[in-house]
C-alpha cells in the first residue's frame, strides 16, 4: 500500500463559486425565512399548538443523525482497524462536525427565542433528555475536532486510535440521546418506547453511510480525483446491511406495537389510513427507502455500476427523511389519548387528527441548514488537506482490510 | 490529650435541667401552638411570606354539573388574561378548554373544562432544558418566561396539551400576567390572585353551577379535601402516576 497522500481541493474553477453561490443564497434565504418566522412569530409556520415540532425539526435531526452516522467510516478505520477505510477518516470526522452544525443551526433558529442561546448553553435542568443533548452536541463537535487534528498532525498520530475510540463512543451516546428526545416522552403513543434510541443509532448508520458515499462521488468526480471500485463497493455493501438493520428495528417497533391492544389506534392510523403518514411510510420508507435500495445494492447485473449506487443512496436518504417525517409529524397528528376509550370533541383540536402543513418558511430554513453543511465541508476541504489524492485501487489496497 | 473526669452530678443540679428544659418547652409550645394552630386554619399567606409546601392548591371538577352549552369558565379565563386570540384557533392561545366526552360503548356525553393539571410529577418539569419549567412548592405548575427558550419540547411531553406556545406579537396585556412571544404558558392557577390573598381561581368563581372547587389539599378541613375524602373522583391518566392536582367526578 502506498503512502496516502492528502491535499487541499483546487477550488479555482466558475463550477466552485458557482457552487458556494448557490448554497451562499440558500443559507441567505433561510436567513430571511427566519427573520420572518421570528418577526411575525410561529403562526405563519405550519406548526400549532398541537404539532409543535415541524419540518424544521425533521431538517435538523435528519442532519443530527446523519453526522453522528457519518463519523461510522472514521470509525470504521481507527476503532475496528480495517485499513481499507483509514484513507477516508478526515473527510468523514469533518462532516461529522459540519452536518452537525448544519442541524443545531436549524434547531437553534427555529427555537421561539433563537436570542435565549446563552440560556439554553448555561442553564440546565439535568433531569432533562434536552438539556444532556445540548451537552453531547458540544461535547461531540469537541472531540471529533480533536481526532480530526490527531489524525492531522504528524506529532499527535500516535495518539489518535484513543481519540477515535472516545469519538466513536461519544457518537453512540449522542445518538442514543436524540432517539430518547422520543423515547423519554410518556404522552404520546408514538414514542415513549427504549427502542426509538437503538432505532436512531441504526438510522444514523444508514443515512449517515449514504451522505458520505454522496458527498465522496460528487467531490471526486467534480476535483477530477480517481475514485476506484474497491471502495466503493465496500461501501455500498455495507450500506445495504445498514438498510436491512433500520428495517429490522421498524419492523420490531410496528410489530410490538400491534401486539398491544392499546396502541391498535396509533398503529392503524400510521399504517392504513393515516393519509400522507401511511403514504410516507410504506412508499416514502418502505418501497423507495428500503426496498428499492437494497434490490439496487445487491442486484448482480448492477453491481459494478455506479449509478445503482448514487440511485440507492439518494433514496436511502429520501426514506430516512420519510421515516423522520412519520414519527415526528405523525407522532404529534395522532391525537392525545386523555380519556381512553372515549369519543372526545373540542374547540381545541381534541380527539381529531391534528392537521400539519409545512410552510415555505420551515423548508427554507431546512434547506439552509443542509446548505449550511455543505459550505462548510467545501470551505474546509479548499483550506486543509482532508481529502486523499487519489483513492484509486491500487492505492487503498483492498486486501489489507 | 488528657481524659476529664465530669464530677458526679448531685441530684439538685439534674433536677434544676429538667425542670429548665421542660419549663422551656412547656413556654414555646403555649406561646407558639396557637400561632401554628391559626396559621394552619387560615391557610392564607402574607404577601411577603415565602411559598411553601404545606400548601398545595388544587381544583375538583364535577363534570355532572358541567353544562354542555356554558363556557363560562374559558371565557372568565380569557378576560382575566388578556388571552384574546387572533381567531386562529390553530395557534391561539387556550389556557382552559371545554371537552365533550362521549362512551364509545354507551353514548353516553359528559362535558367538561381541562386545563394544566399541575402534576406533582409534571413530565414539563423534567424534560424543559433550561429549567423554565418549573412546580413551585404550593403545587403550581408554571413558566419561567425569563427563560423559556421557546423549544415547545414541555408541549410534546404534556399528556393533557395543556400548553400553549406564543405564535404571534402579543397588544394590550394584562398588568397582572405578563406573556411573551416565543414562550409557552399555560394555566397557572391564577397564581397572582392566590398570592394576593384571594380564595379561588377565576374560572372556578365563574362556574354558576358549581362545577369547580378550588383549594387546599393538604389541609384536610378545606372543604375541597373534604370532598375528596367523602366522594369519588379520578385524574386524568391516572396511569402515568403523575398525581395531577386537578380531580374530576363524573366520569
Amino acid at each position: 500500500m502506498r503512502r496516502m497522500t492528502y491535499s487541499e481541493i483546487e477550488g479555482k474553477g466558475i463550477g466552485f463559486y458557482l457552487i458556494l453561490g448557490v448554497l451562499g443564497a440558500i443559507i441567505l434565504m433561510g436567513l430571511g425565512a427566519v427573520y420572518h418566522m421570528e418577526h411575525e412569530g410561529h403562526y405563519v409556520t405550519g406548526m400549532s399548538n398541537q404539532v409543535v415540532w415541524g419540518l424544521p425539526h425533521i431538517f435538523a435531526i435528519f442532519l443530527i443523525v446523519a453526522a453522528s452516522g457519518v463519523l461510522n467510516i472514521a470509525s470504521i478505520g481507527t476503532v475496528f482497524r480495517k485499513a481499507i477505510y483509514k484513507p477516508l477518516g478526515r473527510l468523514s470526522a469533518l462532516m461529522a462536525i459540519t452536518l452537525l452544525l448544519g442541524g443545531l443551526m436549524i434547531l437553534v433558529l427555529d427555537l421561539g427565542h433563537p436570542d435565549r442561546l446563552i440560556i439554553a448553553m448555561t442553564s440546565y435542568n439535568f433531569k432533562s433528555i434536552f438539556a444532556w443533548n445540548i451537552i453531547l452536541y458540544n461535547g461531540f463537535i469537541a472531540i471529533v475536532g480533536v481526532y480530526l487534528w490527531f489524525m492531522m498532525e504528524r506529532r499527535m498520530q500516535k495518539y489518535y486510535p484513543y481519540a477515535g475510540f472516545v469519538a466513536f463512543i461519544w457518537r453512540l451516546i449522542l445518538t442514543t440521546g436524540t432517539g430518547s428526545i422520543f423515547g423519554f416522552l410518556v404522552a404520546r403513543e408514538a414514542y415513549d418506547a427504549a427502542i426509538l434510541a437503538p432505532l436512531f443509532i441504526v438510522l444514523s448508520f444508514s443515512i449517515g453511510l449514504a451522505a458520505f458515499i454522496l458527498y465522496l462521488m460528487a467531490a471526486y468526480q467534480l476535483t477530477n480525483r480517481p475514485l476506484g471500485d474497491a471502495l466503493l463497493m465496500k461501501l455500498k455493501n455495507l450500506l445495504a446491511v445498514f438498510v436491512g438493520a433500520v428495517f429490522y428495528f421498524v419492523a420490531i417497533y410496528h410489530l410490538t406495537n400491534l401486539y398491544i391492544t392499546e396502541q391498535h389506534g396509533f398503529e392503524s392510523f400510521i399504517l392504513s389510513d393515516g393519509g400522507i403518514y401511511t403514504g410516507l411510510f410504506w412508499i416514502g420508507y418502505m418501497l423507495l427507502g428500503t426496498a428499492v435500495p437494497v434490490f439496487l445494492l445487491y442486484c448482480r447485473k448492477m453491481s459494478e455500476m455506479r449509478m445503482p449506487i448514487i440511485a440507492a443512496s439518494v433514496l436511502v436518504l429520501v426514506g430516512g427523511f420519510s421515516l423522520l417525517y412519520v414519527i415526528i409529524i405523525g407522532g404529534q397528528a395522532y391525537p392525545l389519548e386523555i380519556f381512553p376509550g372515549k369519543e372526545v370533541s373540542s374547540a381545541f383540536f381534541d380527539g381529531v387528527v391534528n392537521p400539519y402543513t409545512p410552510s415555505i418558511w420551515e423548508f427554507m430554513l431546512g434547506i439552509a441548514g443542509v446548505s449550511v453543511a455543505l459550505i462548510a465541508t467545501i470551505l474546509a476541504t479548499r483550506v486543509l488537506p482532508f481529502m486523499p489524492k487519489s483513492l484509486a485501487d491500487k492505492d487503498v489496497d483492498p486486501h489489507a482490510a | 490529650m488528657t481524659e476529664q473526669t465530669a464530677s458526679p452530678k448531685t441530684e439538685n443540679e439534674v433536677n434544676r435541667r429538667e425542670f429548665l428544659s421542660k419549663g422551656v418547652a412547656i413556654a414555646a409550645g403555649t406561646t407558639l401552638a396557637p400561632g401554628l394552630f391559626l396559621h394552619q386554619m387560615s391557610q392564607a399567606k402574607t404577601a411577603d411570606e415565602a411559598v411553601s409546601d404545606k400548601v398545595r392548591w388544587g381544583i375538583l371538577i364535577d363534570a355532572n354539573k358541567c353544562a354542555d352549552d356554558c363556557s363560562d369558565c374559558v371565557q372568565a379565563c380569557n378576560e382575566t388574561y388578556g388571552l384574546s386570540g387572533h381567531e386562529r384557533p390553530a395557534t391561539d392561545a387556550q389556557w382552559i378548554r371545554k371537552v365533550t366526552v362521549k362512551d364509545r360503548q354507551t353514548g353516553h356525553v359528559t362535558s367538561l373544562p381541562l386545563m394544566c393539571q399541575h402534576c406533582e410529577n409534571p413530565p414539563c418539569v423534567d424534560v424543559c432544558p433550561t429549567g423554565a419549567s418549573f412546580k413551585r412548592e404550593n403545587g403550581i405548575v408554571l413558566v419561567d418566561k425569563h427563560i423559556c427558550i421557546g423549544c415547545r419540547y414541555c408541549m410534546m411531553a404534556c399528556p393533557y396539551k395543556a400548553r400553549s406556545f406564543i405564535h404571534e406579537t402579543l397588544e394590550d396585556q394584562k398588568a397582572e400576567a405578563p406573556r411573551g412571544k416565543g414562550t409557552v404558558e399555560a394555566c397557572t392557577f391564577c397564581v397572582t390572585r392566590i398570592d394576593q390573598g384571594e380564595e379561588t381561581t377565576a374560572c372556578a368563581q365563574a362556574c354558576k353551577h358549581e362545577a369547580m372547587l378550588f383549594g387546599d389539599l393538604n389541609d384536610p378541613d378545606s372543604a375541597l379535601s373534604k370532598r375528596l375524602k367523602d366522594e369519588p373522583s379520578v385524574q386524568l391518566r391516572a396511569d402515568l402516576e403523575l398525581n395531577p392536582g386537578v380531580r374530576y367526578q363524573g366520569l
